[in-house]
């Protein structure tokens, strides 16, 4: 019950700032570096920097680097049960699809090829 | 309703909702629809894209018989000598615009319906699975419940699977 309790007081606290109900907006929409939702909250990047560290202190927002670029997305913690099954529901299916499209384009490029040759 | 897209910048977005009894996903792929048909009814094909890489399951093997009643198997290795088959019939075949097919490995007996809608020369995929109850559904959402998270990843996956 005490975790539970100071888990809430971490999300309240998340919450209770405009630019961070903002950042959770726009990752509801589209996964963001920091970069970019420092220029788009007009922000310095060290600003930035500690806002997000706040979203995931609060288990509403995971990063991970790749390279130099630290990327956002909304914690699956953050979302209910059903909205996190959809989520992982649908992190399956687009890494499946980044495949496919890998094969589609071959066999385009395939037939653009015999195309030429007739 | 539930609805989750990302729109990122370079490739187009896959999203996925929820109705009463069904899961939809939607995606565009920049090729006609005769040719993203052909990558879902190819074995030789589809085996380079159906398997997530970041799940680390090997395919052990494929079978598709891509005609209204053939039937399809597709069976995993989970390690320890153990496997996991993922079957069923295609009911409809209507290319290069419909492929549906049953899952039978579940006792949900859940249905899959993929349209491929070309417009412009790039396709507009949407696969529909239809379980028969909005319960069923419920279950299958619930299941990873209280599993921890690589496991609730796996159970995503195998709710796509079949």
């Amino acid at each position: 019950m005490v975790q539970y309790s100071s888990r809430l007081d971490a999300s309240f606290a998340a919450l209770s700032d405009a630019t961070r109900r903002g950042v959770l907006e726009q990752l509801w929409r589209e996964d963001a570096s920091i970069t970019a939702l420092a220029e788009r909250f007009h922000m310095t990047l060290t600003g930035m920097k500690k806002h997000v560290g706040v979203l995931e202190q609060a288990g509403l927002v995971t990063t991970e680097k790749v390279g130099r670029v630290r990327t956002c997305r909304l914690g699956l913690r953050g979302l209910d049960e059903e909205w996190a099954w959809i989520e992982r529901y649908r992190r399956v299916w687009d890494e499946r699809f980044d495949e496919l499209d890998k094969v589609v384009a071959d066999l385009k490029l395939k037939e653009q090829s015999n195309g030429r040759k007739k | 309703m539930v609805e989750r897209s990302e729109p990122a910048s370079a490739k187009n977005p896959t999203t996925v909702q929820r109705t009463d009894r069904e899961v939809i996903v939607t995606r565009t792929f920049d090729a006609p629809a005769r040719i993203v048909f052909e990558a879902w009814t190819r074995p030789e094909l589809f085996k380079r894209w159906w398997v997530p890489k970041s799940i680390g399951l090997a395919l052990l093997s494929l079978e598709q018989d891509v005609r209204v009643g053939g039937g399809y198997r597709l069976v995993f290795d989970l390690g320890d000598s153990k496997t996991m088959a993922f079957f069923g019939k295609y009911v409809e075949v209507t290319p290069p615009s419909r492929l549906a097919w049953t899952n039978e490995e579940s006792e949900d007996g859940t249905v899959t319906t993929v349209t491929f809608e070309e417009k412009d020369g790039r396709t507009h995929l949407t696969l529909t699975e239809a379980y028969p109850t909005r319960e069923a559904l419920d279950r299958n959402i619930g299941s990873a419940e209280g599993l921890p998270e690589q496991f609730e990843q796996l159970d995503a996956l195998l709710a796509t699977l079949g």
